[in-house]
């Protein structure tokens, strides 16, 4: 569970985030969605420390990130993954020396232990026989995919997900949206995942979190987004016309 | 004040690249490819300058000592304090600095605008240290080890260019590598090669691990790197040299 509390965050005096307040829970796909510029990125930036918000706290399963210096948030920042908009591969290392690399730095499993864990991992995100590829051979799909087996290597309890889906075809974007939830289900993972493809709030969206303009401006599940009358959400959501035409 | 805000942030970058390390190991691994990759790699260019360089000084000096009363043998002399205290260290760790500071900046870089030193961070890996620290350790042991071979080979390369251009003889030439040889200049060469490595893989790393933006960053970071780090090179040259030599 993680829980932010006030969350505000300016950057040259322009406010980026506002008061943000939110509950994302265990073991289900949280997501947090807006326009672009509306957010969602600082906000997870907050969320996993790589920015300190200005005002308000983190809690991850009640325990205060934000008020924890960085040796103190090491043992959080180890039960968390992150799959990056890009993948965030490490361009030096094959598919799996990327995937072993959480475990070569954070555990003390021997190489056949380590190798055993990979293939779990990659065969987990059906991936077969690409241990040994470069991350440059990979496709858009492929590279997702691995980077959430990296994200999974240490069986994180936390789940982080930016834009998963961007630059996609429609159908790698489904399988790799049931794939985030079904990680989620089975090992009962606090996910949070920051999109803007209607897609994936429909198939993950348990728990939706509507940022616009740096403010939480509708909270509810997917189902709930075809009966709000929140404008703005409506104008974001509704803005094809095959979704308006769904809507109706 | 630009100026001042790049000098403290540079200072605090310095201090996180000195926390205890994750996992030794790991480190000692990257140490040996860094050295393979900034040393043995740099050594191609560093013999070829070496022995032109040599050569060149050599018949130079030949052509500007017309005076009847200094032996020729002082073409060796000059040719052997030339490359040993200002060659060899200094602009030899000046070609590195364009060499491996750019590798260094682009490569950190590229890194960071693909996030991948996002990723380690939120791992809980100390990033800077990870990526840093085994270059500036690697720098500083394989470094010095190129300036010796370019030493070697820059007087080499002026032995061959003055005796097949005719200015000097072989045995003028080794009586004037020998002749009030100052030991101390050796220790000195390698006291500024350690400097200068320490300053290459520093400022070039702190360039490339705050960049910001995309491709067309990446690019400018590793040109100011070069220019950053040369620059540090000639300031720490001087004063490296009122320090000791005068």
């Amino acid at each position: 569970m993680i829980e932010l509390r006030n969350i505000s965050k300016s950057f040259a005096g322009r406010q980026i985030l506002d008061d943000v307040s939110v509950l994302f829970e265990k073991g289900k796909t949280n997501l947090v969605i807006g326009g672009s510029g509306s957010g969602k990125t600082v906000l997870m930036k907050c969320m996993v420390g790589l920015l300190e918000p200005d005002h308000g706290h983190i809690f991850y399963d009640r325990r205060d990130f934000s008020g924890m210096d960085l040796d103190e948030r090491k043992p959080i920042r180890k039960e968390i993954g992150m799959v990056f908009q890009g993948g965030a591969l490490f361009d030096s290392m094959t598919v799996e020396e990327n995937v072993m690399f959480p475990l070569s730095m954070f555990t003390s499993m021997s190489i056949a232990e380590k190798r055993e864990r990979v293939t779990f991992c990659l065969q987990r995100v059906s991936l077969n026989n690409v241990n040994n590829l470069s991350t440059s051979e990979l496709s858009g799909g492929m590279k997702k995919r691995v980077a959430i087996a990296r994200a999974i290597a240490l069986n994180p309890r936390y789940l982080f997900c930016d834009e998963p889906n961007s630059g996609l075809d429609p159908q790698t974007a489904i399988v790799i949206d049931n794939l985030i939830r079904e990680i989620t289900e089975e090992f009962n993972i606090t996910t949070v995942i920051n999109t803007h493809d209607m897609n994936s709030v429909m198939e993950l969206g348990y728990k939706v979190l509507f940022l616009y303009k740096g403010k939480k401006w509708w909270e509810g599940d997917a189902e709930g987004i075809f009966r709000t009358d929140n404008k703005d959400l409506n104008e974001f959501v509704f803005a094809s016309k095959l979704l308006r035409g769904m809507k109706k | 004040m630009k100026l001042f805000y790049h000098i403290g942030r540079y200072a605090l970058f310095v201090r996180r690249l000195f926390s205890r390390p994750e996992k030794p190991s790991l480190y000692r691994a990257e140490v040996l490819r860094e050295m393979n990759s900034i040393g043995i790699g740099s050594l191609g260019i560093v013999s070829i300058i070496s022995v032109f360089i040599g050569a060149v000084i050599t018949i130079q000096s030949a052509y500007n000592l017309t005076n009847p009363f200094i032996p020729i043998y002082a073409v060796a002399v000059i040719t052997r304090d030339s490359i040993i205290l200002e060659f060899s260290p200094t602009i030899i760790c000046l070609v590195l600095a364009g060499k491996v500071g750019s590798s260094i900046a682009s490569e950190l870089g590229t890194m960071k605008v693909t996030e991948q030193i996002d990723a380690l961070e939120i791992m809980g890996i100390n990033s800077a240290s990870y990526l840093v620290l085994p270059k500036i350790i690697a720098a500083v042991l394989i470094i010095p080890f190129v300036t010796m071979v370019s030493m070697f080979l820059g007087i080499l390369g002026g032995w061959i260019g003055g005796t097949s251009s005719g200015v000097i003889t072989s045995h003028d030439f080794v009586r004037g590598l020998l002749d009030s040889f100052v030991p101390f200049n050796i220790t000195f060469a390698l006291i500024k090669t350690i400097t200068f490595a320490f300053a290459i893989t520093s400022v070039s790393a702190y360039h490339g691990y705050y960049t910001s933006g995309g491709a067309l960053e990446v690019g400018k970071t590793s040109t100011r790197a070069v220019v950053y780090s040369s620059t540090v090179i000639l300031i720490l040259d001087y004063l490296l040299t009122q320090l000791f030599l005068s």
